[in-house]
């Protein structure tokens, strides 16, 4: 028999179906990890030695009973209302020292927002959804004031800074920039936001 | 017309020959781009949304805490109360402190005060098993929590 010119070429055709085979394989198996969520810092176990006096007007105080009702500053209140009330307790600048707050300068409210607090308890019943929501609108009303001040003072939005800023990737020339920027607008609206232990009725 | 004619006749079928170069292509990018996890979930985990989040550190510098209901083969030996899962192995809450150290005794020291806790807790678990991991990490002294989330727009109801 006579030899053929060449080789004999292989047939490539089922060489998509070998690849889709595999890259359905992956997308099945696979999870993609979940890299988001609230940071927080818990309280050191061992109380401060000295006492510090807060007035009661500078404690914004929000209940979670466990039917995941709420109750702040004593009346009941809507979720969806949470954040905008929490704005306005942070914001609300009594004694006239903030000069950035647009708050309504109630005496009854909280001083300035370097002295504000805002205190979460809940019951040992509640659901972590209503809990984790709850701290969400709360960090959301942290991150809606500070992300007004970082427009107006530098053109964009906070939480993009700081994410910019965390991030390992970011250029350390870049960083330092960024730190200080950061640490200005932490530092006008800083985040003070105590977990009380939760009651057990 | 002749042209014409005969474009008509022989039917152009396209060229499938790249079809595997762009399979492949996605292949390699789902490949390196997912983490397989070599964890099996022992208590169901569905984490609740929400939309204020912060991206978590890099994986090595992240000690994890599974909470939820467990799986339901597991369910008749366990019961339908929310467990713990540290590792591959559901634990008591007493056992989340050492465990912590343990964990951040594997680390190189020097990024060891920069480990944070992530906790992976079923949105259907009650706070209380929450505050008492909390007392536990509190305890020895792991302070940097993380409560992990889906990343939602709109998390009200």
């Amino acid at each position: 028999m006579p030899r053929r010119k060449g080789a004999p070429e292989v047939n490539a055709g089922s060489m998509a179906d070998i690849a889709f085979l595999l890259l359905i394989f992956f997308l099945v198996t696979t999870t993609i990890e979940t890299d988001a969520g609230l940071d927080r810092m818990l309280p050191p176990i061992e109380p401060p030695d000295t006492d510090v006096i807060i007035k009661q007007k500078n404690i914004f105080t929000v209940n979670i009973n466990k039917n995941g009702q709420l109750l702040v500053e004593d009346n009941l209140m809507n979720l969806k209302d949470l954040r905008k009330a929490a704005m306005g307790f942070l914001e609300n600048n009594a004694d006239g020292t903030c000069t950035y707050c647009k708050g309504k300068k109630e005496q009854s409210s909280s001083d300035n927002p370097t002295k504000a607090i805002i205190s979460l308890k809940n019951d040992r019943e509640t659901k972590y959804s209503t809990y984790i929501t709850v701290q969400n609108e709360l960090v959301g009303a942290y991150n809606d004031l500070r992300n007004r001040e970082s427009q107006r003072l530098y053109g964009r939005d906070f939480t993009k800074m700081e994410a910019e800023y965390l991030n390992p990737e970011t250029p350390s020339s870049v960083r330092d920039d960024l730190k200080d920027k950061v640490k200005r607008i932490q530092d006008m609206f800083p985040q003070k936001l105590s977990e009380a232990e939760t009651s057990t009725n | 017309m002749s042209t014409f004619k005969s474009h008509k006749r022989s039917n152009p079928s396209i060229s499938t020959a790249s079809l595997p170069d762009i399979v492949f292509m996605l292949l390699f990018f789902f490949m390196t781009v997912t983490t397989i996890s070599n964890k099996t979930m022992l208590v169901e985990n569905e984490l609740p949304m929400a939309s204020s989040v912060n991206q978590l550190d890099k994986k090595d510098r992240v000690i994890e805490i599974y909470v939820g209901a467990p799986k339901d083969d597991l369910a008749k030996r366990l019961g339908t109360e929310p467990r713990i899962q540290l590792n591959d192995k559901i634990a008591q809450v007493g056992d989340v402190g050492p465990y912590v150290l343990e964990e951040l005794s594997k680390k190189p020291e020097a990024i060891r005060n920069l480990v944070t806790i992530s906790l992976k807790i079923d949105k259907d678990v009650k706070v209380g098993v929450v505050s008492d991991i909390k007392e536990q990490l509190q305890k020895v002294n792991a302070l940097k929590v993380n409560y992990t989330t889906y990343q939602g727009g709109d998390p009200l109801p």
